[in-house]
């Protein structure tokens, strides 16, 4: 996919609307930081892999954004692309949120898994997409995150997964809850063969996600600036006695914690993830 | 113990009264009333059988959370022998929301642990109301591995409504303790058994209850989210917390549909009129259950017991799958 896929592009005409009416459309030729308000030069936004130049705010990246700047060009191969969801407890809605999601976005699910090479290293790796449901886990996310552990086992190979996920799936109830299990038995079994699993926690990566396969990482890296934690902001809000601390659950508020490695901006996670990679990898073409 | 009565459960509170009252005559006046007695008794059993045939989703969430429904430590008192109560996370602190220790079932030593809650407020803040601290969960899964260690099987008991997610929760890692927890005890080499005896409250409750087997009581719950926080967040219930008996009904957060889905092994009966009723016919169907189901793990080898474990949750979710050229 290339860089201009990136983002809808409004027609020149509407750039030149665009121009006048900045606010109103922030996503065609130019684009306002959600964070500090400058108004962004959509094309030197992209370049900067989607950071403001002048806050250093992180966009969200859908799926095919995140992909296309953590792997290497052409190497992702789909896996499961297949699997789609049932409404088994015939939550309501459920159905047509899915079905306008799936128009929209062109995905199954918030999560995307397959294969590919970082710096030639081979790795099974799941990238969620915040676009469907807010990237929350359901059976098909669970079964997919399982998978990708079960090919990287069969396979030998590192297992990367970049989170961007509001929790476990209200809509199919306990069946969600229970991807939570699923998936950290699926990890613990991956991890009991000595490979290496890491993890990059975007904005936000919270709840059922955070709370199981997430955690398990051997190594955790964080985007600056992301929400990172258990409870939601509306219970957190509740459970507060206080007013919360400035920074409460950011990447860096959870490095000062332990509660992850590092925190890199965007443009350093790469070349990281291919020191890493080249520390853990099994096989492969680069493998011990 | 103060007793208190949900709305749908008043007009039984009423018979129960007349009863005690009945009684209370026939026994200051010396005449005999039992005829009368009993057949207001009887009248009561029908009236609480037609009541509990008809309970909503939200009716059992009031049954999982009632205030005289018995906690961990009711069972424990009654089901084992010689509790020996072990404290600590021996990282940071004790956390009281979770109690844990070596008991006999019937002479055989295992390990038991359960979530607990407290009866009146000052035990409630005690317990924190049920919901544990990440040193709870830490604490679990030292007596887990302790456990492991002896050869011995590991009986939980799931009463929570959710993990503390406090600041000083989120602060020492209360998801990393869920997930490790999860993780952890998909490995374990000794038979677990999980008992849901109230409120299996989302992550909070599942952090103690992977196993080989689960069992939930008849009036037990066991939800992703409360209700009234998914009515809170979905505009299908207006975001409107009130709201919560629709959300509890479309969450499908019952035995039964725990059943249905596969999620649970096996629906504990409950003694006529919710466990609240009759503590120690309660504790007896649950003994029967964990004892039977021991029993049966304790033939399975340790590497077969691994692996089924890891299957039986590998199975747990519902998804369509159609093949792509890349899948
Ligand atoms: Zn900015």
């Amino acid at each position: 996919m290339s860089l201009d896929g990136w983002i809808h592009r409004k027609s020149k005409a509407a750039g030149k609307a665009a121009r006048k009416h900045l606010d109103a459309l922030p996503d065609g030729l130019w684009t306002k930081c959600p964070k500090c308000g400058e108004i962004l030069f959509s094309k030197e936004l992209e370049k900067n892999l989607m950071v403001c130049n002048k806050c250093s705010y992180h966009f969200k990246l859908a799926s095919p954004q995140r992909l296309e700047v953590t792997v290497d060009d052409g190497s992702f191969v789909e896996m499961d692309a297949g699997l789609s969801t049932v409404n088994t407890l015939e939550f309501p809605q459920y159905d047509a949120k899915i079905q306008k999601l799936t128009a929209a976005s062109g995905l199954n699910d918030g999560m995307v898994t397959g294969t590919a090479t970082i710096g030639g290293y081979p790795v099974v790796i799941g990238v969620a997409d915040f676009r469907f449901l807010a990237g929350s886990m359901g059976s098909v996310y669970g079964e997919k995150v399982t998978r990708l552990f079960e090919k990287g086992l069969a396979e030998k190979l590192p297992v990367l997964i970049v989170n961007c996920s509001g929790g476990a799936r209200m809509q199919e109830g306990l069946l969600s809850l229970m991807q939570m299990a699923k998936t950290s038995a699926a990890a613990g079994k991956f991890g009991e063969a000595g490979l290496m699993y890491i993890a990059l926690f975007t904005d936000p990566t919270m709840a059922g996600v955070h709370a199981s396969f997430a955690m398990l990482a051997d190594v955790i890296i964080a985007e600056p600036g992301a929400l990172i934690g258990l409870a939601g902001q509306r219970v957190a809000a509740q459970a507060q006695v206080m007013k919360e601390p400035p920074g409460y659950r950011l990447s860096e508020w959870q490095q000062d914690h332990g509660m992850v490695d590092m925190v890199l901006p965007r443009r350093e996670i790469k070349d990281t993830l291919v020191k890493l990679l080249a520390a853990g990898s099994h096989g492969g073409s680069h493998g011990a | 113990m103060a007793l208190s009565v949900l709305d749908f459960e008043k007009p039984i509170a009423e018979l129960d009264a007349n009863i005690a009252e009945l009684k209370r005559i026939s026994e200051e006046e010396g005449i005999d009333r039992s005829a009368d007695i009993e057949e207001l008794e009887r009248h009561r059993d029908d009236l609480i059988a037609q009541i509990f045939a008809n309970l909503t989703p939200w009716d059992k969430t009031l049954l999982a959370r009632h205030p005289n429904r018995p906690y961990s430590l009711d069972y424990i008192r009654t089901i084992f022998d010689d509790f020996v109560e072990l404290h600590g996370d021996r990282l940071f602190a004790d956390d009281n929301a979770i109690v844990g220790g070596w008991a006999f079932l019937d002479g055989n030593p295992v390990m038991v642990i359960g979530n607990q809650k407290g009866r009146d407020l000052k035990e409630r803040q005690f317990r924190n109301f049920g919901s544990s601290k990440p040193e709870g969960y830490r604490k679990a899964l030292r007596l887990m591995h302790m456990a492991e260690k002896f050869g011995r099987p590991i009986i939980t008991l799931v009463d929570t409504p959710a993990a503390d997610c406090s600041f000083g929760a989120e602060e020492r890692g209360i998801s990393e303790a869920i997930a490790r927890n999860m993780m952890e005890m998909s490995l374990l080499k000794v038979p677990v058994i999980v008992a849901v005896l109230g409120e299996g409250g989302s992550g909070g409750a599942l952090a103690i209850a992977v196993g080989d087997r689960i069992l939930m009581q008849e009036n037990a719950v066991y939800s992703v989210i409360p209700p009234e926080g998914c009515a809170a967040i979905l505009s299908e219930f207006q975001r409107d917390p009130a709201r919560a008996p629709d959300a509890a009904a479309a969450l499908k957060i019952t035995a039964e549909h725990a059943l249905e889905h596969k999620l649970i092994d096996e629906i504990i009966p409950e003694p006529v009129g919710g466990a609240h009723r009759n503590y120690e016919g309660a504790a007896k169907f649950v003994k029967e259950a964990i004892s039977r189901h021991l029993a049966e793990l304790e033939k399975v080898s340790t590497k077969k017991l691994v692996e089924h474990r890891y299957n039986k949750f590998r199975q747990m979710g519902v998804y369509a799958e159609t093949q792509c050229e890349n899948g």
